[in-house]
């Protein structure tokens, strides 16, 4: 998810360097060097398992609304988005213990769809540890849910991508099997941000719920879909500041409807379409 | 001491009660109550036919224009190992037929293909012809036996191919004997419709096999074709819900595609069984008289797409035709071979007409519902010179429906040619038109319109009737007759 700019991928150099990878952390997991720090994300600091039916817990989330332009950005929160986010329980409720965020197809504030987006923003924010989430994703042409991070804006002071965005997951309706983990910073951001995808074999995001996380520490964010950790970033691997050290950082989920990334809907695309969210929850490292 | 140790063999006297009451409860299940396992053998054809009947290929019907000489296999083309199955299609005028298609069949009495989601196969064509594709066929099911017959239409490419076809509930088939099914013609370069030019190609199958691919996304049902719509009926008459438009979409990795899956996928639901029932068949009848809601579902996902039914109770049977045959000329009745095919739903811009026949083997009629314009299109023009007048049985539930009947006369051009400003025919189009006006609600009336005014020189090439208005009604016995 980026807020400003386009975005382009290289899917088959991300693929190769995901079998590269795996093969890395095959070979690697035969040779526990004893010496080498675990980072035990073990402390749980927050967490929403969406239990209570009705809107979501006010104490923990807030909505972004509107198509961007309430935001400082231009229609289309500057990707080109067709959605206008609402708070309105058909965009966003829970029910039967799960959050449904829900992209209807219907004619509202000069958009031609509606969805929702949650973000803690201002009620809960962290820097570092586990953030994990277990969710059901929709499915077809046009659907972009997200479950990703910002960096506090210091009252406004500061600006993406300086503040750092660390996308936990993203995917695109229409590539029902493969998830993309991302950040953008201060020299990569939109277009040039450092991304990496995980694609499943034999299977897909939308027909059954999935773990999606990263372990955040100094100098590193680990990617991780269900029990597969897919990818590691340090300072080494972008090409600019690393703004991952400071923080906090806060919870954005929503699902976006069309754009330059996922490219709009088309006359297979079915409305409405649901991302279900099972829970999140968020650790600290219990060694800090 | 002694009472603690008295107490400690109480208690394992009470856990052995226990063990031997569950060890009691286990037994086996009889024979008689154990379901037959049937093997799950996946594979079709890799390098040969695997557990197939020794005939391999089961051609559709030579008497049905089935052609059986295109059939074989190849071992110079294949996609993997050492051999394929190559189908030779025939060309459109190929006097052994103009069309090639059969089945594969289980040599057993069946596969349990419950663990697979999907049949799949690799394939290569010399053009980019399409071929109707499947499984779930088999010639020797009794009809009375619920079929599972799955089929999609694929396009050939002129590189190796991955090809899925969605299977729509696996739960279902726990003894399926139908592997493959395929069908195909000749290839139309012109692609300017089935007219008799279509050109002979070849196209290979390999690799052929059921699969659990994991990456088939959950069927998403539609009947109906996906609207809601409604029809008024009465007690007795049937209604084809797969005829009404029934099929399944899916995407497999991102890739759309619809299949056709046979009724006994489907679960449909009567909202009021007192008014109408379905088999597993998929006919709905209508058995009294009220209104009911029928919906549809597949492995749990409701479809898109409803149907309400509104039963007005019995429907009286129309009067009979009593003319000898040899002066009739019949679009539509019981009582007369047609005199040509015709099409009742025509489906012109704008119009929100729905069209179904409904009623027993003998007593079809049309029943038009919602009607603002359509049109019994012929298949083929009738010579009207010599006859006078058309016959039409029209029955209404409504007060106040008035049917405009137009007779049109579509000329040597054999083209229906309308002015799109006034509605009057256009070039060598002539008709009449007829206003059957203050019908009898709940009974029958006859109409027979003369075939005169702009008719009366030009009536040899009739084309169309086309129905404006009403906008609910029944038609039958639709005949020109001659007096």
């Amino acid at each position: 998810m980026n807020e400003t700019m386009k975005y382009t991928r290289n899917t088959k150099s991300l693929l190769f360097m995901s079998f590269l990878l795996i093969v890395v952390l095959v070979i690697s997991s035969c040779d526990t060097n004893e010496t080498q720090t675990v980072a035990t994300f073990s402390e749980l600091v927050m967490a929403d398992e969406f239990d209570t039916d009705g809107a979501p817990n006010s104490a923990i989330w807030n909505y972004d609304i509107g198509d961007g332009t309430a935001n400082g950005l231009p229609a289309g929160w500057g990707n080109g988005e067709l959605q206008y986010y609402t708070d309105r329980s058909d965009n966003v409720t829970v029910q039967n213990g799960v959050l449904i965020i829900t992209a209807k197809e219907e004619s509202f504030g000069n958009s031609d769809y509606t969805s929702a987006r949650l973000l803690t923003k201002g009620k809960f924010e962290q820097t570092y540890g586990r953030f994990e989430a277990r969710i059901r994703l929709p499915n077809g042409k046009g659907l972009w849910p997200a479950f990703w991070l910002l960096g506090d804006d210091s009252n406004g002071t500061e600006i993406w991508p300086q503040i750092g965005e660390i996308d936990i997951m993203e995917y695109v309706g229409d590539e029902p099997s493969t998830v993309f983990g991302t950040v953008h910073g201060p020299g990569y951001a939109g277009g040039e941000s450092v991304s990496k995808s995980y694609k499943l074999d034999n299977d897909r995001f939308d027909n059954r719920f999935h773990i999606f996380g990263i372990e955040w520490g100094p100098d590193y964010i680990n990617w991780y879909v269900d029990d597969v950790l897919y990818n590691q970033l340090t300072p080494e691997d972008v090409p600019g500041e690393w703004v991952f050290n400071r923080g906090p950082f806060y919870i954005i989920l929503n699902v976006a409807v069309g754009g330059a990334l996922p490219g709009n809907p088309n006359e297979e695309t079915v409305f409405p379409q649901t991302m279900l969210v099972d829970y999140i929850r968020v650790y600290k490292n219990s060694n800090n | 001491m002694k009472n603690i140790k008295f107490t400690y063999t109480k208690t394992y006297i009470l856990i052995g009660c226990m063990l031997m009451t569950l060890l009691g409860c286990e037994r086996e299940l009889s024979e008689e109550a154990v379901f037959a396992k049937f093997p799950t053998t996946a594979e079709i054809y890799i390098d040969d036919p695997v557990g197939l009947t020794d005939q391999f290929f089961r051609s559709f019907d030579p008497a049905a224009g089935a052609n059986v000489n295109g059939f074989g296999v190849d071992s110079n083309t294949f996609y993997e190992g050492s051999s394929s199955i190559r189908i030779d299609v025939p060309a459109s005028n190929d006097p052994d037929g103009n069309f090639i298609g059969g089945i594969f069949e289980d040599r057993g009495a069946g596969r349990n293909l419950t663990g697979y989601d999907a049949l799949t196969f690799w394939g290569l064509g010399t053009t980019s012809g399409t071929v109707e594709v499947g499984f779930g066929t088999d010639f020797d099911r009794p009809e009375t036996d619920p079929s599972f017959a799955v089929s999609t239409v694929v396009q050939m490419t002129s590189g190796w191919k991955k090809y899925v076809v969605p299977i729509p509930d696996p739960s279902k088939l726990i003894q399926e004997t139908g592997m493959f099914f395929f069908a195909a013609g000749g290839f139309d370069p012109l692609g300017d419709g089935p007219n008799g030019n279509e050109i002979a190609w070849t196209f290979w199958i390999d690799e052929l096999k059921f699969e659990k691919l994991g990456t088939v996304s959950q069927p998403r049902p539609i009947a109906f074709s996906g609207q809601d719509i409604a029809i008024q009926t009465f007690t007795g008459s049937e209604i084809n819900i797969v005829a009404q438009g029934l099929t399944i979409k899916y995407d497999v990795d991102g890739e759309n595609l619809e299949v056709s899956g046979a009724p006994a996928y489907f679960n449909f639901v009567s909202s009021n069984t007192d008014v109408a029932i379905v088999n597993q068949f998929g006919i709905a009848s209508v058995i009294g008289e009220g209104t009911t809601e029928i919906t549809t579902e597949l492995a749990g996902v409701k479809a898109l797409g409803s149907l309400a039914v509104s039963s007005s109770g019995a429907l009286p049977l129309a009067p009979v035709p009593m003319r000898p045959a040899t002066n009739v000329k019949s679009i539509y009745s019981d009582a007369y071979t047609a005199d040509t095919g015709s099409d009742f739903n025509p489906g012109f811009g704008g119009s929100t007409t729905e069209t179904t026949e409904v009623g027993a083997p003998g007593e079809l009629v049309q029943i038009y519902t919602n009607n603002n314009f359509t049109g019994i299109i012929f298949d083929n023009t009738v010579d009207a010179s010599t006859l006078t007048h058309l016959h039409v049985d029209l029955y209404t539930n409504e007060p106040g429906t008035n049917v405009n009947i137009q007779i049109r006369d579509i000329g040597v051009n054999g083209e229906i040619e309308t002015n799109i400003f006034t509605g009057f025919p256009d070039g060598d189009d002539k008709d009449k038109r007829f206003t059957a006006a203050g019908l009898t609600v709940g009974a029958w009336t006859s109409v027979d319109i003369p075939l005169d005014g702009d008719l009366a020189t030009q009536k040899n090439n009739l084309g169309a009737i086309i129905l404006a208005g009403g906008p609910d009604f029944i038609l039958d016995n639709i005949y020109f007759y001659k007096e």
